[in-house]
């Protein structure tokens, strides 16, 4: 029988060793430094960052009351003294009108998302890891859900309950929980085949342990990298149902509503009615461009 | 392989079932009592009741849900609470007019969108490739009601050249005052297919390039051109049935783009719906485009197990 | 073997039983595939045993029986003479028996690096993470990998023979008396196979383990077993000491399975096929012997009678399930001496 080399390790490296083992750096510190040598991705992050200030802190980077309007003032074109963005049909500032219609348009994007998120990867977990009937269950409510396209059921949601923010909300919640139960559905019941979750069943884990630490790293990366790209999706749609008079009310702010209101300028000036659309735009861009760059750094391959 | 079709289609009837109960659940949770939606406070309680009973709407909820869903089977779609006319009318022409926007932008979609994919993927790394992907995220950052803002203030307000909203005289649009008021949305709507399309396009032709026997094919010295016809053709079912579910999106899902050309669609009765608080006819809309959308799902599933025998779970 | 032997087995498996429904057609013509079936043996302390047959012979759903990742239909198991489900739950026989699974790269979560995925068993049982960690690396380098370099790397960053060495040390976390090896070492390249082979024999020496050893590479199983036991179609057909089996097989199937060997040897040069016809359907065996559609020496016995597995009179340890061997079961062969050698 041939001797096991043992391993030449002198006392100091012993405890170097132990030392090392016991830092053992969890997946998410890789993803971490990964995401640290991402330039573009990066990028987006600071400039989301820094629109998330402006807009939070708002009023100190407006000179203008966005509900303030006078016909006196109505549609002053760009690079009007004052009101740099020019002002929308009723006289309000544009710029003011821009930076806090962005809390509600944020708003309206990111919370739906992450209800979604609760809810839908709750949901999808439980069923891929139960099979069965709970799983049949859950993925027929997400079927019926998934019947209908996105917008229709935002559509119905707030056509029929009414508008506002919070039904907005509701809705948009309702059409991103079946992506979401599928994608941590299926990511679940795949893992739940693996040979690394029967040897942890072997090891005697309950079914707690075993998601917490066998399914829940394998699940939570793709349905964040999927849910920042929900993010942007949200944004649109979210100004879409306010731009058909289902989401944000008047006088509120919000990109979506402006972008509905200010249609009615078109033949005076088609270039103001761009500019809701350029904040969507450039808000949805960042949140995919951030999207791409945590799948990559999330793929385990890399 | 029929016990699957057959089952696919089995299937179906719990969905839509499960659909007609969330539209109905919907609308017995909408604020404010229907009847008095429709009649002024000062009518006597005697027309309210009438009314209520007209529409059923004294029964206990199982009651209402079951004549509901009968009348509805049998293709009694309600009435109009603002008109008096049967929704299914005003649905059907509706219908229609949706229909002449979604099926042309759906084939400019798909065309556009498999050459453009296909070109970035035979060119893979170039600087078309890079504009590609540039373009595809741009593409998928826009919100596509805006483009269509976007281009009728380019070429309606500022070019004069086609008409910024509405429909042109009807029928099957032959003649250029029929075509002209078609343009805008079209290309508007075609956006969204042709992105996704191009994206799936790309990555399947990628995939199929890196193939072993797309090497053998070339090793067995066929043209490019030959390489070109058997790559596309394996490429060809999923973009088909992607193309599907596009469709179905186009003819539900065109409300917006329909808000911002005034198009006499689908959309656009939905739209009017919503402003007058017409419930039945929004809801039958809802209903009817939902139980579309889900019949080409299934077609889309069926086709694909009918093409592609790896397809079938 | 280092151990004394005591006065039961360590493992004793009776009549362990498990069908599987089989998916698809219509309900009313459900078929069961007949996995495992009525099977017997003893695993004594300090041992090796190893299970051989052919792919779906019933090895990994035995271990998977075994192990209890599988409910079996009937049959009992008992561990150092407790019977599990009553004198010994289920969370306590994950404490003394541990396997390690064919698949190195499947077998560990891609997301957790090394240190974190031995540790696990320990985490599971109540120890406290940084003594658990510690643990890791005490194993790790036990089974040969530094664990200043390893302890840190994920699964994609390692060699095949590198994951089932965390395996290993994986399943010894726990500290286990019996570790079962499923087609541990059958993925790997052949030098890699003998320096894991190698690592395991000294490593039942050091941990005072008891193997079952399973695999259908009949050289690696000879080379590493104390007895061999030999299954065909859900069923054990021969079992007995190693060197009995391999040089004086009884079972026909275990005779043909070891004449199909390949051999160094000129002068043992197989010339007619061994074994003729493919193996019958799991989910409709033959009736009575399993084996008679294709052994050589079918008779109306066999397909009328199932043989039992029973000890062979005059050697003590050895038993197999063929009525050639059973005086008196009607077998024109079943004289004292049986088959020829």
């Amino acid at each position: 029988m041939v001797e096991v080399p043992a391993v030449p390790v002198s006392p100091l490296d012993a405890a170097e060793a132990v030392g090392r083992a016991q830092q053992s750096k969890g997946y998410w510190q890789r993803v971490r430094t990964r995401l640290r040598q991402d330039k573009v991705t990066l990028a987006m992050a600071a400039v989301l960052a820094l629109l998330l200030v402006m807009v939070i802190f708002a009023p100190y980077f407006t000179l203008h009351d966005p509900y303030d309007g006078s016909v006196l003032r109505r549609l002053k074109p760009v690079g009007t003294p004052g009101y740099w963005l020019g002002t929308d049909e009723v006289g309000r500032d544009l710029w003011s009108r821009m930076l806090y219609g962005g809390r509600l348009s944020l708003l309206a994007g990111v919370v739906p998302v992450a209800s979604a998120l609760l809810i839908g990867g709750f949901l999808g977990t439980l069923a891929g890891y139960s099979g069965g009937l709970v799983n049949s269950a859950v993925m027929r409510l997400a079927d019926v859900l998934y019947a209908f396209p996105s917008v229709l059921l935002a559509i119905a949601i707030t056509g029929i309950l009414g508008s506002g923010l919070r039904n907005t909300i509701i809705a948009l919640t309702a059409a991103f929980v079946p992506p979401i139960i599928r994608i941590s559905e299926s990511v679940t019941t795949q893992a739940r085949h693996l040979d690394f979750v029967e040897a942890a069943r072997a090891s005697g884990a309950g079914v707690l342990m075993i998601i917490r630490y066998h399914i829940l790293n394998n699940v939570l990366g793709p349905i964040l990298v999927y849910a920042t790209s929900l993010i942007s999706i949200s944004i649109i749609l979210s100004a879409g149902l306010s731009f058909l008079g289902l989401g944000v009310t008047p006088p509120h702010p919000e990109w979506g509503l402006m972008l509905n209101s200010l249609r009615q300028a078109l033949w005076v000036d088609p270039v103001i009615c761009a500019m809701p659309g350029v904040m969507i735009f450039i808000t949805s861009m960042c949140f995919n461009l951030l999207s791409d760059g945590l799948r990559q750094a999330m793929d385990v391959r890399l | 392989m029929w016990v699957y079709i057959f089952r696919r289609l089995l299937y179906a009837v719990p969905i839509l079932l499960g659909v007609s109960l969330l539209v109905f659940a919907l609308i017995h949770l909408a604020p404010g009592d229907v009847v008095d939606m429709l009649v002024p406070p000062e009518v006597p309680r005697e027309v309210a009741d009438l009314l209520r009973r007209r529409f059923a709407l004294d029964q206990p909820l199982h009651i209402q849900y079951l004549a509901w869903l009968g009348r509805l089977l049998v293709g009694d779609l309600g009435i109009s609470f603002f008109t008096n006319r049967p929704v299914a009318d005003e649905l059907f022409s509706a219908l229609q007019n949706t229909l002449m926007l979604a099926l042309p932008a759906a084939l400019l979609g798909f065309a556009l969108g498999v050459t453009l994919g296909a070109l970035a993927a035979f060119n893979r790394g170039t600087w078309l490739d890079k504009l590609f992907a540039a373009t595809a995220i741009t593409g998928v950052s826009l919100p596509h009601y805006w483009v269509g803002i976007v281009l009728v203030s380019v070429f309606a307000v500022i070019f004069n050249a086609l008409p910024a909203q509405g429909m042109g005289p009807p029928g099957f649009p032959a003649s250029w005052e029929q075509i002209k008021p078609l343009i805008l949305p079209v290309v508007t709507l075609s956006l969204i297919p042709m992105g996704v399309i191009s994206r799936l396009v790309r990555a399947n032709v990628l995939e199929m390039l890196s193939h072993e026997f797309v090497g053998a094919l070339h090793a067995k010295g066929l043209l490019s051109r030959r390489v070109l016809y058997h790559v596309m053709k394996n490429a060809a079912p999923s973009a088909l049935a992607v193309m599907g579910l596009q469709f179905g999106y186009l003819l539900a899902g065109s409300i917006l783009v329909e808000t911002v050309f005034n198009w006499p669609g689908s959309g656009g009765l939905m739209n009017l719906a919503i402003f007058r608080r017409d419930i039945p006819v929004l809801s039958a809309t809802i209903l009817v485009l939902a139980t579309i959308f889900v019949v080409i799902n299934i077609l889309v599933d069926v086709l694909q197990a009918l093409i592609d025998p790896r397809m079938r779970r | 073997m280092s151990a004394a032997t005591t006065s039961h087995p360590l493992l004793r498996v009776d009549r362990l039983t498990k069908h599987f429904p089989v998916r698809g057609g219509l309900p009313g013509r459900r078929q069961v595939v007949q996995a495992v079936d009525d099977v017997s043996f003893e695993v004594w302390a300090g041992e090796t045993l190893g299970i051989v047959g052919e792919s779906g012979c019933g090895k990994s759903t035995t271990a998977r029986l075994l192990m209890h990742l599988v409910r079996p239909d009937s049959g009992t198991i008992a561990f150092d003479g407790k019977t599990l489900g009553s004198a010994m739950s289920r969370r306590d026989l994950h404490r003394q028996m541990q396997m390690v699974f064919q698949d190195s790269y499947s077998s560990l979560n891609p997301r957790l690096p090394a240190a974190v995925s031995i540790a696990f068993g320990p985490l599971v049982h109540g120890v406290a993470k940084p003594a658990a960690l510690g643990r890791a690396a005490d194993l790790l380098q036990a089974v040969g990998l530094d664990p200043v370099v390893f302890a840190n790397r994920y699964p994609h960053e390692l060699s095949g023979g590198q994951r089932q060495r965390i395996n290993v040390a994986r399943a010894l976390a726990l500290e286990p008396r019996l570790v079962i090896l499923d087609e541990a070492v059958s993925a790997l390249d052949k030098s890699i196979e003998a320096q894991v082979l190698n690592l395991l024999l000294d490593l039942k020496d050091r941990f005072d383990l008891t193997y079952v050893f399973i695999s259908h590479d009949l050289n690696v199983v000879r080379f590493i077993s104390d007895r061999v036991m030999v299954m065909y179609l859900g069923k054990v057909v021969e079992l007995g000491p190693v060197n009995w089996i391999y040089r004086q097989p009884r079972h026909p199937y275990t005779r043909a399975l070891l004449s199909a060997m390949p051999s160094m040897n000129p002068r043992r040069r197989t010339m007619a096929a061994p074994l003729f016809g493919d193996p019958p359907n799991p989910i409709n065996p033959p009736s009575g012997c399993r084996f008679r559609t294709r052994c050589p020496y079918a008779e109306a016995i066999c397909a009328a009678l199932q043989p039992e597995l029973a000890e062979m009179p005059g050697e003590d340890g050895r038993a197999i399930a063929c009525h050639i061997h059973r005086p008196g079961s009607g077998h024109s062969r079943a004289t004292q001496a049986g088959l020829a050698a």
